[in-house]
């Protein structure tokens, strides 16, 4: 049984080449957004803007500028976080969405029917339609290639190491030495995901941040989305139990008015 | 912020819309038809059976709104049966929209009987099949049939909020109210179309009332309701200013709400507090769906 596998993105050596949104829409054969025809997001070098079923992974540029001469630019290869307690296989209605050999979370094309529940209930808003297929696809950790002992193809083109692929105990280890070694630098440096007693019992895609998860488009605590079933359900019932009372004391009084007893009285 | 801020719309538009605007009528006037059915006299048969029949023709349009709006609407199947190990069956019960599909084809199949029972009543049916089925469909057995299917519309009603509410986006994971929200719209929807279809198969004006003042109380607990809703979103009330707001405002609290309470007041005609109230039903679930389909995760990271 191979051992849980995943990615440490380390955001600090990022430089925007996109070499692993390349690698990967050539890899998994994803298509062209409108036919290659792409409209530029004309206020930032980011053009692809989101995840969603063609894009398995996306750079994000954070450009923070309070003058000209003093911004940065965080930059962010973002991926499915193959959740140890993942929202979208919680959901699945069709058991397409599936946890692998290697920990990752794999959506089969070939069993999803394109209800989009997974979109709704991923934290991260990682997983859209492919219109190609007319189902719901995201990353799959290239699955594939795992498979036959290939590492993951975003990983393979990433020119700095910002996105490492391994085993998760060993990405962790390495993961909070570089933290460590940055914040002896006075790097504001945090793991994102690595924890896995924290949100989601770990993410097997975890980033190394140095600002807020939610400047990098991330949640501060993703939940699972059957949080709210127990209560909401609960509520629906009372809501249900008072409608049932209002409809059968409506029926009772009448029964009564028709005896003609006690409490008779007109109310409808 | 809302961490919901941070997940992708689904695309769950107009079908799904309409899907739960039918889906809250077919169940609530279900509902109140089994309970006439158990509880009511026989004056009281024309509703029961309009009822029945709206929880059928429901039912049977739920499921092909749902179908079409699948990505691959042939696989629809796939919710029932596990696809690479069929005949197991497909079922998670923690996961609504998995115990929904189920309860829609329970539900439907319930409904059927009951409103095939209640056209063999009437003597409409001149298919021998058909007729066979409905003929056989009576006395206790068609009160027990009918009460599983009232039952399973409450459900069918509720269980669209609480599937909006078990995933991670804004407004629907916000609060666990809307569930009791759609439960309390259903049973206002649903009576208002017993209110308007009843009379066409020979309902008096005693039972109309008695639905009418039933619908009084409906749409006073939705009110409360949802106000509750409203309170319950906290800081993320703010995706209310704008257009979705002022549907929610205007179109579902005044017009589907309080014009049909103040109608029901003053005793004006059933049908135009009915029609009212179907409105604001229907914008009830255009309002809380598109204002958080409208929410694109990119926009929000971006500040934008």
């Amino acid at each position: 049984m191979p051992e849980p596998m995943g990615f440490f993105t380390d955001t600090t050596v990022c430089i925007g080449c996109k070499a692993c949104e390349v690698a990967c829409k050539e890899w998994n054969q994803l298509p062209a957004e409108n036919g290659g025809i792409r409209e530029l997001s004309g206020d930032s070098y980011d053009n692809t803007r989101r995840l969603d079923g063609i894009h398995w992974r996306h750079v994000r540029f954070i450009e923070q500028f309070k003058g000209p001469y003093d911004g940065r630019w965080l930059m962010m290869s973002d991926v499915c976080k193959h959740c140890v307690q993942a929202g979208c296989l919680e959901v699945c209605p069709t058991g397409a969405i599936i946890r692998t050999e290697f920990d990752t979370v794999v959506i089969q094309s070939d069993v999803c029917n394109g209800c989009r529940a997974c979109i709704a209930a991923c934290p991260f808003g990682v997983i859209d339609i492919n219109p190609v297929s007319g189902t719901a696809q995201k990353c799959t950790l290239c699955y594939d290639r795992l498979k036959v002992g290939l590492e993951p193809a975003c990983s393979k083109a990433c020119p700095t190491d910002s996105i490492q692929f391994g085993s998760i105990v060993e990405l962790r280890t390495r993961a909070q030495k570089r933290v460590d070694q940055l914040k002896s630098q006075g790097v504001k440096a945090e793991l994102y995901g690595a924890d896995p007693n924290g949100a989601l019992g770990g993410l097997n895609s975890f980033y190394l941040l140095v600002d807020q998860p939610e400047v990098y488009g991330l949640p501060r605590n993703p939940q699972l989305p059957t949080r709210n079933l127990a209560k909401s359900s609960s509520f629906s019932l009372a809501s249900a139990a008072v409608l049932g009372v209002l409809a059968l004391v409506g029926l009772r009084k009448r029964r009564m008015d028709d005896m003609g007893g006690p409490g008779a009285g007109g109310s409808n | 912020m809302s961490d919901t801020f941070f997940s992708g719309a689904p695309h769950w538009a107009w079908l799904i819309i309409l899907y739960f605007f039918v889906g809250g009528i077919a169940g609530g006037a279900c509902f109140l038809a089994a309970v006439v059915d158990w509880f009511g006299g026989p004056e009281d048969r024309p509703v029961v059976r309009t009822g029945y029949s709206v929880a059928a023709w429901g039912a049977i349009l739920s499921g092909a709104l749902l179908t079409i709006d699948l990505g691959r609407p042939l696989r629809f199947w796939h919710m029932l049966f596990q696809s690479a190990n069929v005949p197991a069956l497909m079922f998670k019960g923690w996961s609504p929209i998995s115990f929904g599909a189920w309860a829609i084809l329970v539900f439907g199949l319930f409904a059927v009987l009951s409103a095939l029972g209640g056209m063999a009543e009437e003597g409409r049916l001149h298919n021998p099949a058909l007729r066979a089925v409905g003929g056989a469909v009576r006395g206790g057995l068609a009160k027990v049939v009918g009460g599983v299917a009232g039952l399973l519309g409450v459900f069918i009603a509720g269980y669209t909020g609480i599937l909006l509410s078990v995933t991670n986006r804004p407004i629907w994971a916000d609060s666990p109210w809307l569930g009791a929200l759609f439960v309390a719209s259903g049973a206002s929807t649903g009576a208002a179309a017993l209110i308007l279809l009843a009379p066409g198969r020979g309902a008096t004006e005693q039972s109309l009332a008695r639905l009418s003042a039933f619908d009084t109380k409906a749409l006073v607990v939705e009110l409360l309701v949802l106000v509750l809703f409203v309170a319950s979103l906290g800081s993320v009330n703010r995706v209310w200013i704008g257009f979705w707001g002022l549907v929610l405002l205007v179109g579902v609290v005044g017009l589907g709400i309080v014009a049909p309470l103040r109608l029901h007041l003053q005793r004006r005609p059933l049908a135009s507090a009915a029609k009212l109230v179907l409105l604001g039903g229907f914008l009830l679930r255009v309002a809380t769906i598109l204002a958080s389909e409208g929410i694109e995760r990119y926009r929000v990271a971006a500040g934008m």
